[in-house]
């Protein structure tokens, strides 16, 4: 115990911390520019300008080899961390990228709460990330969500109010299940720090108590069950749905990849440390984790093929697709020292390629969809003609999203079933393919639409016009083509960053 | 002649430069027609090259980087390695070879022309990737990328159902890979990297061994993925709808190429990493081949459609690929290889006569046309010419690559082989029948000003005409190439 309390002896460093410490101040100032600045386009630049530095600062992290704990432990800094980190500031930039024209029109009132809410719920997705204790990291699961209900109801209008109560109550139901099981946790371990448990844990059960073990068992469904809603994954996924009609489509786009991956990367963390190491044979964790998984691609894609809106058509495909990366996680618990890696990285790989294809697809309806809001499959008939470029990319993106080559996501499901067949979990790798097979349906059915001649001569929006939003929809293209044909940079570094927290 | 280094590549790649050069070419019509065609006359030539390298110097390899240093999926140990043997060069140039046809048979497509033709260039890019693809992931990777185009070119430029047709094509393709999917990955780990030679040599040798999969369970997954594909009956019944609604150059390449997917899919894999489970189930695979042969050509019978009735006779043809395939001598294998080919032209030839006379006639059903002939003497002349080729009419190639099923699969199978060569029968009757009725006969009246073929049309006719003459003629020119490789796979000479 330090006699003496200072900064040094409690490991207190800024610099651990500067990213997030850039994106809050960064948020603090959007909203007082908001408050003296005409035009407000400047804001989502100084948005994007703040996400990038914040993305800098990461790399600056990861490259000036500043790992370990500090703050005590409660701040991990490690490549797994930085990776996500980078994937959530990724999937944040893109979507400020898309959002001016978007705001412009729909939410002309409130350009500085938007900018800033979103960048304090990226504050909180990204401290999510590098915690390692477990208080931390429930307050900065809410950091996120109030910043998230705050932007899904912002549109003020009957669906966006009704679907944020809905994603409020759910939240609430499900970090009281994650907090009951980590509640469990503690009492078992006497600890809330991730890294010291797993001694404590293998101990107790090295004790013997079944009861201990059962109680263990009892955490750990509750925790994974409870991150389910982070993930939108079943059993949890009932929000996705209400809320991607609802809420701004560019705060969908957001919340489909960073709130999922920020959920993925806690997923981990604990499951790996805690589970893993303590050698917990009692219950079929592959199974388990696995049945979800199917559960979650099964139910979203079969739910997808008979949806008109486009919107919830992508709310059940993120279901599904939250169900592939869980084949990841499975893999995880099969206890295997040499598949971890594999796994992980897989899931980071798959997260990434995830975030360009989405994002891609979410810019392209921003750009196709008739300025009167409506977002029924039929309206993007003729979308061609309209905007061809967001018309390609749309395409590319559903494509991706089948997981059809040359995009990432079909790189992402190979490595990803090649985890699961590594891991002896065959069936699993056959359950995605398969799924595959069913996505197709729904997602081949937009985008025939797109190419059809339209009848009606409508002109090409507003919004397609938008510089920003044409960098962020190339951008996303490249991204998914890029991971699609050349992707052993990143699975290289995913790799690494899998070995730097994998025991 | 001496391959260079990057021959393999560019051939599998030319028609996307092709395809990004039609992309930004603008709405100039014409000047997309002759990008198109440009690209792949030149892709014909260097096809034309590859097979004059083969035939002096042997198999040609292409490989970026090598398993375990720098491969394209790390921790995967998946590498860009392409190869082009005898069984693969025939059909690359066959390939190629239809691919110019298809662009000339596409002269009379009016709309978006420049997307149709974006498409229909990645198309022929992922089929030769199929036939070339030494990595067994990146035979996966190309035998996907081909979905997509399809789905489009059926969809968007189709007539009937087209939305209907195209889809079924599309998801029965896919249900097949996604067992095929799960045997790529178990094999992975019987052979430690995808490189499929090396899957061969384990498979000939009697060596490949999954821990947790019996051998049985990943053939009848590859199986199941080809005999989709093929298609065999009972999973023929994607065929009719996707070639009857697909426009004229799209049922060509189907028909010539897309289905010998298939069959290159059971040889290089079924018969040649799997030799001990392919005898096993070799019986069944005959059984199913016959009734494929036999009820293929007996609905010929019933249909109106002319593209239908060219599709149905497809299944009955691809039925006696089967049929050399699952014999399993060097003779039938062979033979079956030699099948796949001359489908390939005379189909394909079959197709491209009945898209001309639907787009001058505007219609195919059958009681409706009649005396044709008179109005179309080439195109006529032409239409005979296919269908007696098709009917395996001697020194036309149909007719040394059925010759060669049969004795092969004789011995082995004689009741099967018997029961099979009624379908030969049936062919005769058939084709002679619609020959009949849409050719010959009193000239209807609406037809009196029917044009023939036009210059383009021509030109592809007998791009497909002359291999049909020169195989027929002089079969060991194809034969031999793919015995080279088939007698590694089966054994014997």
């Amino acid at each position: 115990m330090p006699t003496q309390i200072d900064a040094a002896s409690l490991g207190i460093d800024f610099a651990h911390l500067a990213p997030e410490i850039i994106l809050t101040l960064v948020a603090i100032a959007v909203v007082l520019v908001d408050l003296v600045a005409r035009d407000k386009s400047v804001l989502a630049w100084l948005s994007a300008l703040g996400v990038a530095m914040a993305g800098g600062a990461a790399v600056w992290l990861w490259t000036s080899d500043a790992s370990g704990a500090s703050y005590s432990g409660i701040v991990i800094t490690d490549l797994f961390g930085t990776m996500f980190k980078l994937i959530v500031l990724g999937g944040t930039l893109l979507a400020i990228l898309f959002s001016p024209a978007y705001v412009e029109r729909r939410l002309a009132r409130f350009h500085g709460e938007y900018y800033g809410l979103l960048l304090l719920a990226t504050v909180g997705m990204m401290l999510l990330v590098s915690m390692g204790e477990l208080i931390s990291i429930v307050l900065a699961l809410e950091i996120q969500t109030f910043a998230l209900v705050a932007l899904i109801a912002l549109l003020k209008d009957e669906k966006s109010t009704e679907s944020a109560l809905k994603f409020l109550l759910l939240s609430a139901v499900a970090t009281a299940v994650m907090l009951y099981g980590m509640a469990i946790l503690f009492g078992l371990t006497g600890t809330t720090f991730i890294a010291d448990m797993p001694a404590i844990v293998a101990e107790r059960v090295a004790d013997g108590g079944v009861a201990n073990n059962l109680a263990l068992i009892l955490a750990g469904v509750l925790i994974i069950v409870g991150f389910g809603f982070k993930i939108s994954s079943v059993p949890f996924q009932m929000w996705v749905p209400p809320v991607y009609e609802g809420a701004p489509t560019p705060i969908v786009g957001y919340l489909s990849v960073a709130s999922k991956a920020a959920g993925f990367a806690v997923l981990l963390r604990l499951f790996i440390v805690v589970f893993e190491q303590a050698g917990l044979d009692a219950l079929d964790w592959p199974l388990l984790i696995g049945g979800l998984a199917v559960a979650s691609m099964t139910i979203g894609n079969v739910v997808a093929i008979i949806q008109t809106n486009i919107k919830r058509l992508l709310a059940y495909s993120t279901i599904a697709q939250a169900g592939y990366i869980l084949i990841g996680v499975a893999v995880l618990g099969n206890g295997e020292a040499n598949v971890y890696e594999l796994a992980t990285s897989g899931v980071i790989f798959y997260l990434a390629a995830y975030t360009f294809s989405n994002l891609a697809a979410f810019g392209a309806l921003i750009a196709l969809s008739p300025p009167n809001g409506n977002d029924s499959i039929e309206e993007l008939t003729g979308g061609f003609s309209r905007s061809p470029f967001a018309a390609v990319v749309l395409t590319v993106a559903l494509i991706s999203l089948v997981g059809l080559p040359p995009t990432g996501l079909f790189v992402g499901k190979i490595y990803l079933f090649y985890g699961a067949v590594q891991g002896d979990l065959w069936w699993l790798a056959l359950a995605g393919a398969l799924n595959s097979f069913v996505s197709a349906y729904y997602y081949l059915r937009p985008v025939r639409r797109l190419w059809q001649s339209s009848d009606s001569d409508v002109a090409t929006s507003e919004a397609a016009r938008s510089l920003s939003l044409r960098a962020s929809m190339a951008v996303s293209l490249i991204g998914v083509i890029t991971l699609g044909i050349v992707p052993f940079w990143l699975i290289s570094r995913a790799t690494e960053a899998a070995a730097s927290f994998t025991p | 002649m001496q391959a260079f280094d990057g021959l393999i590549t560019l051939i599998v790649f030319l028609p996307v430069i092709g395809a990004a050069a039609v992309a930004i070419a603008g709405r100039e019509q014409m000047l997309v027609r002759r990008i198109a065609l440009g690209a792949m006359i030149l892709d014909l030539l260097l096809a034309t090259y590859a097979w004059l390298s083969y035939s002096a110097n042997g198999p040609i390899v292409e490989q970026l980087g090598q398993y375990g240093t720098d491969p394209w999926i790390p921790g995967v140990n998946a590498s860009y390695l392409l190869n082009i043997d005898g069984l693969s060069m025939p059909l690359v140039f066959l390939t190629v070879l239809l691919g110019v046809v298809a662009v000339l048979g596409s002269w009379h497509v009016k709309e978006r022309v420049r997307e149709y033709h974006v498409w229909l260039l990645l198309l022929l890019t992922g089929v030769q990737g199929v036939f070339v693809a030494g990595d067994l992931l990146l035979f996966f990777l190309f035998w996907e990328v081909e979905l997509v185009p399809m789905y489009f070119l059926i969809a968007m430029w189709g007539s009937g159902h087209r939305e209907y047709s195209a889809m079924k094509f599309v998801l029965y393709t896919l249900f097949g890979s996604a067992f095929m999917l799960v045997g790529v990955l178990a094999l992975r780990f019987a052979i430690g990297s995808f490189d499929m030679s090396a899957m061969t040599l384990a498979g000939q040798e009697d060596t490949l061994r999954v821990a947790f999969l019996g051998l049985d369970a990943i053939f009848l997954m590859f199986l199941a993925a080809f005999a989709i594909k093929l298609p065999v009956w009972p999973l023929h019944t994607w065929l009719p709808d996707a070639h009857t609604d697909a426009p004229t150059a799209v049922s060509v390449l189907l028909a010539g190429v897309l289905l010998k997917m298939g069959g290159y899919g059971l040889i290089r894999i079924n018969v040649g990493m799997f030799p001990g489970e392919m005898e096993q189930w070799a019986p069944l695979l005959v059984i199913l081949s016959v009734v494929s042969v036999l009820y293929g050509a007996a609905v010929v019978f019933r249909q109106t459609d002319l593209k239908r009735l060219v599709a149905y006779s497809s299944v009955s043809h691809m039925g006696l690929v089967l049929l050399g395939v699952a014999s399993l001598g060097a003779v039938s294998v062979t033979g079956a290889a030699l099948q796949m080919f001359a489908h390939g032209t005379i189909t394909g030839l079959l197709f491209l006569v009945v898209g001309i006379i639907y787009e001058n006639a505007h219609t195919r059903h059958i009681p409706d046309l009649g005396g044709l002939i008179s109005r179309m003497p080439v195109v006529g002349a032409v239409f005979v010419f296919a269908g007696l080729a098709s009917l395996g009419l001697p020194l036309l190639s149909g007719f040394a690559a059925e010759l060669m099923v049969f004795l092969g699969s004789f011995d082995a199978y004689p009741w099967q082989t018997a029961f099979a060569v009624l379908g030969i029968v049936l062919t005769a009757g058939y084709i002679l029948w619609t020959v009949e009725r849409v050719l010959l006969g009193p000239l209807k009246e609406r037809w009196q000003s029917v044009k023939d073929a036009s210059p383009a049309d021509f030109v592809a006719m007998a791009l497909l005409v002359l291999p049909i003459i020169i195989v027929g003629v002089y079969p060991a020119l194809v034969a031999d190439v793919f015995r080279d490789t088939v007698t590694l796979l089966v054994g014997g000479g």
